[in-house]
């Protein structure tokens, strides 16, 4: 999860984590953790690192930040299927909840 | 592959969602995808994101989700089908290495036909979840990859070496696939991805190869033994 500056729109934040920053916290599916924004606008990467548990990653010499996935426990923290927006092989881009009502394989491949 | 198992399972109310993690996209799994023509979502993670998001480490991979969005197995390896190379014979001019590879592939545990039925039963059953290899949610938190902080920080490196090999900086690149390789040395697609960027100088950048790293952390990690 890419990004090129320290703090980020809350929308901008919501589409690349999933994670939707409300009153009440930061929110993914039937989870909240919580977290004070210091304003309804944006989220500070470094804060939001701390409360999800998500290591951040800075390259300063291309002023580059990532986070990384949720440290402690496992991987899954719950089943309920997180959301995945991907582009399709034509650019297309597709929602994981799309398929809801479906069973679904999600296989990971690849060309190498 | 994938493509005649969705066509056999689909009437049943299964699809099958394919998600290629190659850094560089669709320049490397598009064609593979044009070829096989898919009527399924085919999707293309440069960044391997369903790593982070499921504990992936490994291709082939299958993640189960029923009907309501709830997963009912998490990451195991899956394949559609017995891979042709595991019953290819080993030269009698092969070099020792080469022989040694060989062997190494063939000791690896692949398990088609296992998954395959399991995925049927799942796919006929009425309702996904009354099908046995359908794992209850503490099972399938349980048996998803632990987390600990080196690999949750594995995944952040390995975002930024795809992010700024895609941006032309592929020194930079080398260092976060090197820290995301040794923060989580049993993610294959960290490593079989970076390496294949490198090509022919892989050995040279990474300073290991496939055959020594595999030996070194066990058949097992790489394909674990389904356990169904």
């Amino acid at each position: 999860m890419i990004f090129i500056s320290p703090s980020v729109p809350v929308a901008e934040f919501e589409r690349v984590t999933g994670w939707l920053a409300k009153v009440e916290g930061l929110c993914r599916g039937d989870r909240c953790v919580p977290f004070r924004a210091n304003d309804a606008a944006t989220v500070e990467l470094s804060a939001a690192a701390e409360a999800l548990a998500m290591p951040l990653v800075h390259d300063s010499g291309h002023g580059l930040w990532a986070l990384g996935a949720e440290a402690g426990g496992h991987a899954l923290q719950s089943v309920v299927a997180p959301e995945l927006e991907l582009p399709d092989y034509r650019g297309e881009s597709f929602r994981l909840s799309s398929l809801r009502g479906t069973k679904v394989v999600l296989v990971a491949w690849a060309s190498w | 592959m994938w493509q005649e198992l969705r066509t056999e399972l689909r009437p049943q109310g299964l699809e099958i969602v394919t998600v290629a993690l190659d850094a560089r996209g669709s320049e490397t799994a598009g064609p593979w995808i044009a070829k096989a023509a898919p009527e399924h979502p085919s999707l293309i993670d440069a960044a391997h994101v369903v790593d982070a998001l499921f504990g992936i480490v490994n291709v082939p991979s299958g993640v189960w989700i029923d009907e309501e969005g709830m997963i009912v197995r998490p990451p195991e390896p899956a394949h559609p089908r017995r891979p042709a190379y595991l019953d290819r014979a080993v030269g009698a001019d092969a070099s020792p290495e080469e022989r040694e590879r060989i062997e190494l592939v063939k000791a690896l545990h692949i398990e088609a036909e296992r998954y395959v039925a399991a995925l049927r039963d799942w796919a006929w059953s009425e309702r996904g979840r009354e099908s046995r290899y359908a794992l209850s949610p503490d099972e399938v938190i349980r048996r998803s990859r632990p987390r600990p902080v080196e690999e949750a920080t594995a995944a952040a490196h390995f975002a930024l070496g795809q992010a700024l090999y895609a941006r032309g900086a592929h020194a930079a690149a080398i260092e976060h696939f090197r820290a995301a390789h040794r923060l989580q040395p049993t993610n294959w697609t960290y490593r079989r991805d970076a390496w294949s960027l490198a090509g022919a100088d892989r050995e040279a950048v990474y300073g290991t190869n496939w055959v020594d790293e595999v030996k070194r952390e066990g058949v097992e990690s790489y394909y674990p033994p389904l356990r169904l």
